[in-house]
C-alpha cells in the first residue's frame, strides 16, 4: 500500500482534518461573538464591549491559522488529484469559484477592519464588520459544504461527450437536498465547539479565581449555546443525516452501524469490535431492533447489511469507519445530559460555586474537536471507494504523472509543518488565555495591541 | 478570429488573467514590503510601522490568489489540473512558504521576546523573497512552455540542464532570469507602498531603494525581453499576427516613466498608481501573448492547452457569467471602501486600535 494513491489519500485527510480544528472554532465564535458583540453596541455596556474584544483576539489567531491551512486544500485538488479535477471541474470548480468571490474576500477583508479599524471608524463600522465575518464565515462552509455535498450527492450535473461533468443548473447545486442537512449538521457543530471553548475559558478562570466577571459571562453564553446547540445535533440534524445516508448511501449506513447480514428488524449496535473475518461483532452490546426504528420507525423493518452488496463496493477502511462513528455519537449522546445539568445548575444558581461542573466543563474542551473529525472521517471514508457517489472512483482520481516519492516528499512537509503549526496554535492560545480579558492599562495609548 | 476575440472562452481568459493580475499588484506590494523588511525598518518600532502599513489589507490581497485559482478551475479544468499537479514541486514550496508568511505576520508581535520577533521577521522576509521568485519562475515557465504529453499532461522536474529546450526544468536560467525581474519589480512596488504609507527613516530608506530598484527593473526588463526573442517565438509572432498588443507594453514603459517623473515631485500616490499599472501593464503584455495558450507545450505546439480543448462546457461558462460580475462588483466595492478608509499615513504612536 504504498502507492502514490494512496499517499495522497492520506495527504488529503491529514491536511483536510488538520485545517478543519480552526475553521470550526472561527464559525462558532463568529456567531457567539455576533452576540457579545451586539449586545455591546446597543447597550453601550463596556463589560460587553471587553469580553467581545478578548475573544476577537482567540477568532483572530483562529482565522490566520484557518486561512494558511486551507489554501493547500484548494491547490491540492488541481496538485494531487488532477483527473478528478478534469473530471469534476464542471461542477465543482462553481461552487469553489464562488466560496473565493462571496464568502473569502468577505472574511478576509472585514477582519482587517476588525482588527485595525475600531478607534478610526467608530462602534457602528466595527459592530458591521463583525456582521460581514459572521456571513462570511458562514458563507464559506456553505459553499465548501455545498461542494463536498454534490460529492456525496451528485445533482444538477450532465455527462459530456468527453465524459467529464458540468453543471446543469446553479440553483440545484446549492439546494442539493444532501446540503440542507449537512449544513445545518455541520454548522450547529461548529456552535458546539464555539460554546464548548467558551464556556471552558470561563470555568478555568473561576476555578483560578481571576476576572471573575468576564469569566461568568463566559461561562453563561458558553453553557446555554452548547446546550441548545447540542440538543439539535442529535435531532434533527443528525437523524437525517442518518437517514439520507441509509437512503441514498445503504453501503456506508450498514458500515457504519457495523451491520453485516440483511436483517428484519436489525438491532443498533452501541458497543462491540466489527470482526472482518466472521463479519460479526464481537462483544457486542446492542439495543434490540432499534435501527430498524430509527430508520424506518417500525421495529420489524428491514434494513440491508453489507453482505448483500459487492465487496469491492464497501468503503475500504471499515472497521475504522465504524468507530470514527460511535466515536461521534457517543460524545454527542455525552454532551447532552452534560451541558443541560450545566443549564440547570446555572438556573439555580449554582453553577459557579459546583466546582465539579467547572472541572468537568474545563476538561470538556477538546472533545467537540474529536466529535467533528470523527464525524468528518464518517462522511469521507464512509464515501469511499467513491470520490463522487456513484459516478467516479477515488481509484481513478489522483494525478497519473505526480509519483509516490514526489506525494511522500511533500506528506512529509506537511506533517512536519503542521506539528509546528498546531503547537504554536496551542502556546498562543494559552498565552492570549493567560493574559485574560482585560484591556491592559494604556492599550489604546500606544496603539500596540494586546496580542 | 474577431469570433474567437468575442467567445465566452475569451472572456474567461481575460477574467482569469484579471484576477492574478489583481494579485499580482495587491499582494505584490505586500511581497515587495517584505522582501525590503529588514533592510528599510531596522527598529522594533519601525517594523511595527511596516505591519501596521499592510496589516488592514494584506489578506484581502490574498483572497485574489485563492479566488483566481477557483475561477481557473471553473473555466478551464483541464489546464488547472495540468498545471497544478505539472508543477507539484514548486507549488508546494509555494503553499508552504504562504503558510509561513501568513504565520509570521499573524503572530510576530503576539510576544514582547527579541529572539521571537527576530526569528519571524527573518521567516516573513525570506517567505516573501521566495514567494516573488517562485511566483515570477511559474510565469517564466507558462512563457518558455512545459513538457506537455499528447495526453495534456506533464511532470516538471525542479531543474534538468537550467537551459530552456524540449525537457525543460522548472528552473533554468531563462525562467529565474523572469523570476529575478518579477523580484525587483515587486520590491520597487513595495518600497512605493511604504514610501506613501510612512514617513521618517522608513520612508527615506525606501525612497533610495525605489530609486536604485526602477533603474534594475529596467536592466533586468530588457535582458528578459531580448532572451524571449531565444526562448518562446511563438509569443513575438503573436505580437505581429495583432500587432494591437504593443499598446500593452507600450503602457508598461509610459508608466515607468511617469512612475519616475511623480518620484521628483514627490506625488507619493502617484508613483505607486504608475507603478501598479506598469505591473498590469507587463502582467498584459505576456496575457496577450500566450493567448488563447493557456500552457504552451515545448514539444509539439499540437498538444498545448488552449481555451478551447480545455474550457469547462460552455453551460457551466454562462452560469459562472451570470454570478460573477455580481460577486466581483460586491468585493470591488467594499475594497475600495475598506482602502479609503485606511488612506493616508500609518502613524508610530496613535491611540488606534489594533490587535496583531
Ligand atoms: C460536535 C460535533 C458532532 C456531534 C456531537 C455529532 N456530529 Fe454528526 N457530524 C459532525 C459533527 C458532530 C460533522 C463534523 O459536522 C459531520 C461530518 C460531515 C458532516 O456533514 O458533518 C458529521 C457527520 C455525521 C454523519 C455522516 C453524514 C455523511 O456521511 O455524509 C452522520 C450520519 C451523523 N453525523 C450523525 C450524527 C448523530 C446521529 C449524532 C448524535 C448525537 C451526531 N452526528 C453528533
Ligand atoms: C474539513 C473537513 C473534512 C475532513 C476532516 C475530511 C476528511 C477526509 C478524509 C479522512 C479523507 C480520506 C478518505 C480516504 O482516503 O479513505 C478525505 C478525502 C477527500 N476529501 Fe475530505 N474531508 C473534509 C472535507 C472535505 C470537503 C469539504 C471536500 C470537498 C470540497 C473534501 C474532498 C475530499 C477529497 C477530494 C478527498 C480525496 C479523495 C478521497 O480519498 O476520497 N473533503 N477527506
Ligand atoms: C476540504 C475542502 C476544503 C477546502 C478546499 C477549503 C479551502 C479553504 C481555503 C482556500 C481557505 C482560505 C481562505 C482565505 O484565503 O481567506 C479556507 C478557509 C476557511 N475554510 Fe476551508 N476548506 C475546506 C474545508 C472546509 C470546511 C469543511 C469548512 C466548514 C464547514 C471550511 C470553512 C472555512 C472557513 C470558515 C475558512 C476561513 C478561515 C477560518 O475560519 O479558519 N473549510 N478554506
Amino acid at each position: 500500500m504504498t502507492s502514490a494513491l494512496f499517499y495522497d489519500r492520506l495527504q488529503f485527510a491529514f491536511t483536510a482534518t488538520f485545517h478543519y480544528l480552526f475553521p470550526q472554532l472561527t464559525m462558532g465564535l463568529a456567531a457567539l461573538l455576533l452576540y457579545l458583540k451586539s449586545r455591546a453596541y446597543w447597550s453601550r455596556d463596556t463589560h460587553y464591549d471587553e469580553a467581545a474584544h478578548f475573544w476577537t483576539k482567540i477568532f483572530a489567531l483562529s482565522f490566520a491559522f484557518g486561512v494558511v491551512t486551507g489554501i493547500p486544500l484548494e491547490f491540492q485538488f488541481g496538485m494531487n488529484w488532477a483527473r478528478f479535477s478534469t473530471f469534476a471541474g464542471g461542477v465543482i470548480g462553481q461552487t469553489l469559484a464562488m466560496e473565493g468571490v462571496f464568502a473569502f474576500f468577505l472574511e478576509s477583508t472585514f477582519l482587517g477592519l476588525l482588527l485595525y479599524g475600531k478607534k478610526r471608524l467608530g462602534p457602528l463600522v466595527d459592530w458591521i464588520a463583525t456582521v460581514m465575518l459572521f456571513l462570511g464565515s458562514w458563507l464559506s462552509g456553505f459553499f465548501i459544504l455545498a461542494t463536498n455535498a454534490w460529492m456525496q450527492h451528485p445533482v444538477a450535473y450532465a455527462v459530456d461527450d468527453v465524459g467529464a461533468v458540468h453543471v446543469t443548473g446553479l440553483w440545484g447545486l446549492l439546494t442539493n437536498p444532501w446540503l440542507v442537512w449537512q449544513f445545518a449538521h455541520t454548522m450547529t457543530a461548529a456552535i458546539v465547539t464555539g460554546s464548548f471553548v467558551m464556556a471552558a475559558v470561563g470555568a478555568y478562570y473561576l476555578l483560578s479565581g481571576i476576572h471573575l466577571d468576564q469569566a461568568k459571562t463566559f461561562l453563561r453564553t458558553g453553557v446555554v449555546a452548547a446546550a441548545l446547540a447540542n440538543c439539535l445535533m442529535l435531532f434533527p440534524t443528525g437523524h437525517h443525516a442518518a437517514l439520507q445516508v441509509f437512503e441514498h448511501q445503504p453501503i456506508k449506513g450498514a458500515a457504519f452501524e457495523g451491520h453485516f447480514h440483511t436483517e428484519f428488524g436489525a438491532d443498533l449496535v452501541l458497543l462491540g469490535q466489527p470482526n472482518m473475518d466472521t463479519l460479526t461483532i464481537d462483544n457486542p452490546l446492542v439495543a434490540p431492533k432499534m435501527l430498524s426504528f430509527i430508520i424506518h420507525k417500525h421495529f420489524g423493518a428491514e434494513i440491508k447489511g453489507l453482505t448483500d452488496f459487492p465487496r469491492e463496493d464497501w468503503p475500504d477502511t471499515m472497521p475504522l469507519l465504524y468507530y470514527t462513528y460511535h466515536i461521534m455519537v457517543g460524545l454527542g449522546s455525552l454532551f447532552i445530559p452534560l451541558m443541560l445539568t450545566g443549564v440547570v445548575l446555572l438556573w439555580r444558581g449554582r453553577l459557579f460555586q459546583a466546582r465539579w461542573m467547572l472541572w468537568t466543563i474545563m476538561l470538556m474542551a477538546p472533545f467537540p474537536y474529536i466529535a467533528t473529525t470523527a464525524g468528518w472521517m464518517t462522511a469521507e471514508l464512509g464515501r469511499q471507494p467513491w470520490l463522487v457517489y456513484g459516478l467516479f472512483r477515488t481509484a481513478d482520481g489522483n494525478s497519473p504523472l505526480v509519483g509516490s516519492g514526489n506525494v511522500l516528499f511533500t506528506l512529509l512537509g506537511f506533517l512536519g509543518l503542521y506539528l509546528v503549526l498546531g503547537l504554536l496554535f496551542l502556546f498562543l492560545l494559552f498565552q492570549t488565555v493567560a493574559r485574560g480579558p482585560a484591556v491592559p492599562v494604556g492599550w489604546s495609548v500606544n496603539g500596540r495591541g494586546a496580542l | 478570429m474577431s469570433e474567437e476575440m468575442l467567445s465566452t472562452e475569451t472572456l474567461w481568459f481575460a477574467i482569469v488573467a484579471a484576477m492574478f493580475a489583481a494579485y499580482a499588484v495587491l499582494d505584490g506590494f505586500v511581497f515587495g514590503a517584505g522582501i525590503l523588511y529588514v533592510f528599510v525598518a531596522r527598529t522594533d518600532a519601525e517594523r511595527q510601522l511596516v505591519l501596521k502599513a499592510i496589516g488592514p489589507v494584506w489578506k484581502g490581497n490574498e483572497v485574489w490568489l485563492v479566488a483566481g485559482g477557483g475561477l481557473l478551475f471553473l473555466a478551464f479544468p483541464k489546464a488547472f489540473a495540468a498545471g497544478f499537479s505539472g508543477f507539484y514541486l514548486a507549488l508546494n514550496l509555494v503553499l508552504w512558504c504562504v503558510i509561513l508568511r501568513g504565520l509570521s505576520i499573524a503572530v510576530r508581535s503576539h510576544l514582547d521576546n527579541p529572539l521571537w520577533r527576530t526569528f519571524w521577521d527573518a521567516i516573513f522576509a525570506l517567505s516573501s523573497l521566495l514567494l516573488a521568485l517562485i511566483f515570477g519562475v511559474a510565469l517564466g515557465n507558462l512563457i518558455r512552455g512545459v513538457p506537455l504529453s499528447s495526453d495534456g499532461q506533464f511532470f516538471a522536474a525542479l531543474w534538468t540542464t537550467f537551459t530552456p529546450g524540449p525537457t525543460p526544468g522548472i528552473l533554468d536560467w531563462f525562467t529565474v532570469l523572469v523570476g529575478a525581474l518579477t523580484v525587483a519589480m515587486l520590491a520597487v512596488h513595495g518600497a512605493h507602498y511604504l514610501i506613501m504609507k510612512t514617513d521618517a527613516d522608513v520612508r527615506i530608506r525606501a525612497s533610495r531603494i525605489a530609486d536604485v530598484g526602477a533603474w534594475a527593473v529596467v536592466f533586468l526588463a530588457i535582458l528578459t525581453g531580448s532572451a524571449l526573442l531565444f526562448v518562446q517565438s511563438a509569443l513575438w509572432q503573436r505580437y505581429v499576427a495583432h500587432p494591437v498588443g504593443f499598446v500593452l507594453p507600450l503602457i508598461a514603459v509610459v508608466t515607468w516613466l511617469t512612475a519616475l517623473a511623480c518620484r521628483r515631485r514627490r506625488r507619493d500616490g502617484a508613483v505607486f498608481i504608475s507603478w501598479s499599472l506598469c505591473i498590469l501593464g507587463l502582467f498584459g503584455s505576456v496575457a496577450w501573448g500566450l493567448f488563447p495558450n493557456l500552457l504552451m507545450a515545448t514539444e509539439d505546439a499540437t498538444y498545448s492547452l488552449t481555451i478551447h480543448n480545455s474550457a469547462a462546457s460552455s453551460d457551466g461558462l454562462r452560469l459562472g457569467l451570470v454570478w460573477f460580475p455580481i460577486g466581483i462588483s460586491l468585493v470591488l466595492a467594499y475594497t475600495v471602501w475598506v482602502y479609503w478608509s485606511f488612506r493616508g499615513k500609518v502613524a508610530q504612536f496613535s491611540s488606534e486600535e489594533n490587535y496583531e
